[in-house]
């Protein structure tokens, strides 16, 4: 083996190591594994690179792709691209922060377990709940999270979903419940929205929740009202999903008496990227938060009287109660979470609502430039939506999305890839960062079809 | 420490002080003691049903939760409400007004599983 700049251990280590094992060589550890195995594992790697060599050739790799800073994007489907102001990342990027895991020996950490604790304050105001946790891996997770806390509150083991949630968290939410006994019971779609009249016709003694996302995957905006009296005279939970830029404007979660509310907090401050980090935000009513899943932090006062910062509720937890814990979440998604105190702290409260009100306004002005285009229309005509909606196209919305690429813009997430019926149906979303001209670029681009 | 003899005792420190078919359940002194300052007892629904050895709610102290496990079979009638604001009854009077929860019994050839008060004070 040539010795590298990124392997710490040299020759002479490896065979220290080896000797102290009692070994001769490396191959001798693994030989109690069949050979007809190994052989498959061997891969034929070309020759190997210098540092430099590989800089370069990685660097080139990377330059391949395309991102939003080059292109002009309508991709949302769950994130969605807001402005960052520089002041989120370079707050973040300081190393007092940046490199702190989760708190856990939580009351040396006062400013992390400070800042943790105005993300819950800014959450909890947002979302209008009681009590929100120190966030979770993300909007999906914190989905997940949501259907199991409802099925061990209410001891009963049936959820109903909405057909439209978000589709890859809808995923996410089946992986969690598949190893659990949780019967999921789908709520169909009727005209871009879900089809509540279903509700009472569904709700038995076993539905622990409705699950229920607004903005739903379309875009469009469910009608919640009188929704939560149902689930309640029932005894089940109402867990809703949202786009917390959206909150601005729209009903909040404590408004429409959702129990948990969750949402994926990319949209504050946080950049579009294949796979996270993300934010999970979780919140609840207070009488349910020992019910709650992830850590929480807490003020107090000190022998002294003076302020102070704790994690509370840890006997819920896992290093405490095991395998009874209420989840093996033990974590928060610290970094993040921070982005989006300091990006909430920075927008304030009229400045989150400019974000909506842009973002929706221009996302008006380019549904009806294009639903006036000859050869497309709304998918759904009546249905409310905010900053995302989906067009009919012409040809399959992979033509359109593929073909946009070479004018420089990503034309929106192609719903075919959920659902064959769907293949001419593209989904779009416009963020305030959309100016007028990339618009009517965008609708001379979808003129041609 | 306070084992008193007119009740039936668990390994898992509860106690029952059955009166015909209805039993009135705790967790004992010792239990308390060992818990510490207890700060949130989650009880069960009046009308569940809980078979013996079911965890029926849990008692959560500073540095730890507990379960309550149901000492015999049948149906909850009673919840003593009065800890859910004052939860350190179970710390000041474990075995009076502490108790957790009235259980209509279903089966009463159980009984003679639990611990008399000298098996129980063996075991602590």
């Amino acid at each position: 083996m040539i010795p590298m700049h990124y392997i710490p251990n040299t020759k002479d280590i490896e065979k220290e190591i080896l000797q102290a094992i009692g070994v001769e060589k490396f191959e001798d550890l693994i030989k109690n594994i069949p050979d007809k195995f190994l052989q498959k594992c061997r891969i034929k790697l070309p020759e190997s690179l210098s540092e430099l060599e590989a800089t370069k050739k990685i660097g080139r790799m990377a330059g391949q792709n395309l991102d939003t800073d080059s292109m002009v994007s309508f991709l949302g489907g769950g994130s969605y691209d807001h402005f960052i102001p520089a002041a989120v990342d370079f707050l973040i990027g300081r190393s007092e922060f940046y490199t702190a895991y989760t708190p856990y020996q939580p009351e040396v950490a006062q400013g992390t377990l400070q800042s943790i604790y105005e993300y819950q304050s800014m959450i909890c105001h947002l979302m209008d709940m009681d009590v929100a946790n120190a966030s979770m891996y993300d909007g999906a997770t914190a989905l997940a999270e949501a259907a199991i806390m409802a099925v061990n509150k209410t001891r009963r083991n049936k959820v109903l979903v909405s057909e439209l949630i978000n589709a890859n968290s809808r995923k996410v939410l089946e992986t969690y419940l598949q190893t659990k006994d949780i019967e999921i019971q789908y709520l169909p779609e009727l005209a871009g929205v879900t089809d509540l009249r279903k509700l009472d016709a569904l709700l038995d003694d076993q539905t622990a929740a409705l699950l229920i996302q607004s903005p739903n995957f379309f875009g469009n905006i469910e009608d919640l009202n009188g929704i939560a009296e149902k689930l309640h005279a029932n005894k089940s939970l109402l867990i809703l999903s949202v786009n917390p830029v959206a909150l601005a404007l729209l009903k909040t979660p404590g408004e429409l008496d959702a129990d948990i509310a969750v949402a994926e907090g990319q949209t504050l401050g946080i950049h579009q990227s294949f796979g996270g980090p993300y934010l999970g935000i979780f919140t609840a009513k207070k009488d349910l938060i020992r019910s709650m899943p992830g850590r929480i932090v807490g003020e107090t006062v000190d022998i002294d009287g003076k302020r102070g910062y704790v994690l509370v509720l840890q006997t819920r937890e896992q290093h405490i109660r095991r395998e009874k814990a209420t989840s093996n979440i033990c974590s928060n998604q610290g970094l993040m979470a921070l982005a989006a105190t300091i990006y909430l702290a920075l927008v304030g409260k009229a400045g989150l609502k400019q974000v909506a009100k842009l973002s929706l306004s221009n996302a008006h002005y380019l549904a009806e430039k294009i639903a006036a285009l000859p050869n497309f229309s709304m998918a759904f005509e009546k249905a409310p939506f905010f900053n995302e909606f989906v067009i009919e196209t012409p040809v399959p919305a992979e033509i359109i999305v593929k073909a946009a690429l070479e004018e420089q813009f990503f034309a929106g997430v192609d719903l075919g890839k959920f659902n064959e019926k769907w293949k001419n149906r593209l989904l779009i979303a416009v963020t305030e960062k959309r100016s007028q001209q990339e618009m009517d670029d965008f609708i001379n681009f979808l003129s041609k079809f | 420490m306070n084992v008193p003899e007119n009740l039936k005792y668990t390994n898992d420190h509860e106690w029952a002080l059955v009166e015909e078919d209805v039993a009135t359940v705790g967790i004992t002194e010792y239990a308390a003691g060992e818990l510490g300052d207890v700060v949130y007892v989650e009880l069960p629904e009046v009308g569940a049903t809980a078979a013996k050895g079911d965890s029926i709610g849990t008692i959560e102290a500073v540095k730890t939760v507990a379960d309550i496990y149901s000492p015999l079979s049948g149906e909850i009638i009673e919840v003593n409400g009065a800890l859910n604001d004052n939860s350190e009854l179970i710390n000041h009077d474990p075995f009076g007004e502490g108790w957790i929860v009235k259980i209509k019994l279903s089966d009463l050839s159980e009984l003679s599983e639990l611990l008399n008060h000298e098996d129980y004070k063996k075991l602590i």
